[in-house]
């Protein structure tokens, strides 16, 4: 018997399956937000050491979804949205995945610690435990407040970029920290409204499942209010500006009009048009965020150019 | 006979090898810009080598300064 035949029981996977273990698309919002935390901080940085940090951000934020996968592949195959992910669908086996996920956890904060400084490398450090550990591993199947602590991981990139080129923490890293973090439980609960039904099969305690639709209704408009003086904060501190005012004006009220527009309905409604208002808020909260963090990075451009800021 | 490829495995086989091989090279050019980057970013090189561990009485500033002078 030749090795192939040996072999062909085991999907060998290729290299686009692994990639997928790293959540691609999840990876983009934190190089776009650590690029910004980099780019808007005070400090000049090498461009080559840029490049390295924001790459070093990236892979660390890889590793963490491969351990996500790797922990949750048993709930990943029930779910219809994570049905075809690669270890459900046998494409990755999970020791892979786990072996994928540290060493690229271990490679990305060694070299990050090596190519800008240790402050940086401890928050990468921090965000992968937080991430794989507290968030997968205990929050996600235990408390409907899961995704609220949870968000403080996807929170932490514009924290690293800015220790990447300042070696330190500001009040301006904290509130692009906050900003992220508040708006993280609307985002995603705006999503458990339409796919409902795929988080209940999985036994995952979403807010929509353990206290109902109605009352996470409330606090996607309750959390969105308080997002709004975060966004309208930074405006006032010295990577904000006049530009930046007029985007987070916009773009709260937006966002805002959409929450009310949540709160005001009812499942019937939701039901009535195929949840078009919580599909739509959905995608609000993308511009939402991709905006703000979009007019900090125009802001910092014209400061360079002798513009902008107060 | 030549050598032919037998099954759909080979192709991903060599995807995933090709990839790695890739990233490694890609390792590779990363670690070695970085250095120079880092050794650029440091200056005068002699500053380095003056504290390299053994006295380079040589390479101290007045050393240094009359061995310029002397060869103007």
């Amino acid at each position: 018997m030749t090795d192939v035949t040996q072999q062909t029981g085991t999907y060998e996977a290729r290299m686009g399956d692994y990639f997928a273990l790293m959540k691609p698309r999840v990876m983009q919002l934190v190089v776009f937000t650590a690029l910004v935390g980099l780019l808007v901080a005070p400090v000049p940085v090498h461009p080559f050491i840029g490049f390295v940090g924001i790459l070093c951000i990236a892979v660390g934020a890889g590793a963490s979804g491969a351990l996500n996968m790797w922990w949750d592949a048993d709930i990943d195959a029930v779910m219809t949205r994570t049905r075809s992910r690669p270890i459900p669908s046998g494409r990755v086996q999970p020791g892979e995945a786990l072996g994928i996920g540290l060493a690229l956890s271990g490679f990305s904060v060694i070299l990050l610690g090596l190519a800008t400084n240790l402050l940086a490398a401890g928050l990468l450090a921090f965000t992968i435990f937080f991430y794989a550990v507290i968030y997968s591993m205990w929050l996600k199947r235990s408390t409907p407040q899961n995704i609220v602590i949870g968000g403080a991981a996807g929170a932490f990139p514009p924290m690293v970029g800015w220790a990447v080129a300042t070696g330190g923490i500001a009040p301006e890293s904290i509130l692009m920290f906050a900003l992220i973090f508040m708006w993280t439980p609307p985002h995603f609960w705006a999503l458990a409204l339409f796919v409902k039904s795929d988080y209940g099969n999985a036994d995952v305690p979403m807010l929509t499942e353990t206290h109902g639709r109605g009352v996470t209704r409330n606090h996607i408009l309750g959390y969105t209010i308080a997002l709004v003086p975060v966004a309208l904060g930074i405006a006032f501190t010295s990577i904000g500006g006049p530009v930046y005012l007029a985007v987070a004006l916009l773009l709260n009220g937006w966002f805002l009009k959409g929450a009310v527009d949540i709160w005001r309905r009812d499942d019937t409604d939701s039901e009535a048009d195929s949840h078009a208002t919580e599909k739509r808020v959905f995608k609000i909260s993308l511009y939402y965020l991709f905006g703000h963090f979009g007019a900090l990075l125009f802001e910092a451009v014209l400061r360079t150019n002798g513009l902008g800021g107060w | 006979m030549a050598i032919k490829v037998e099954h759909e495995l080979h192709k991903r086989r060599l995807d995933r090898n090709v990839g790695v091989g890739l990233l490694l090279a890609s390792f590779v050019v990363i670690v070695l810009v970085l250095t120079v980057v880092k050794v650029q970013g440091l200056g005068d090189i002699r500053e380095m080598e003056r504290f390299d561990h053994v006295a380079r009485p040589a390479l101290e500033e007045a050393a240094t300064r009359a061995q310029e002078e002397g060869t103007e």
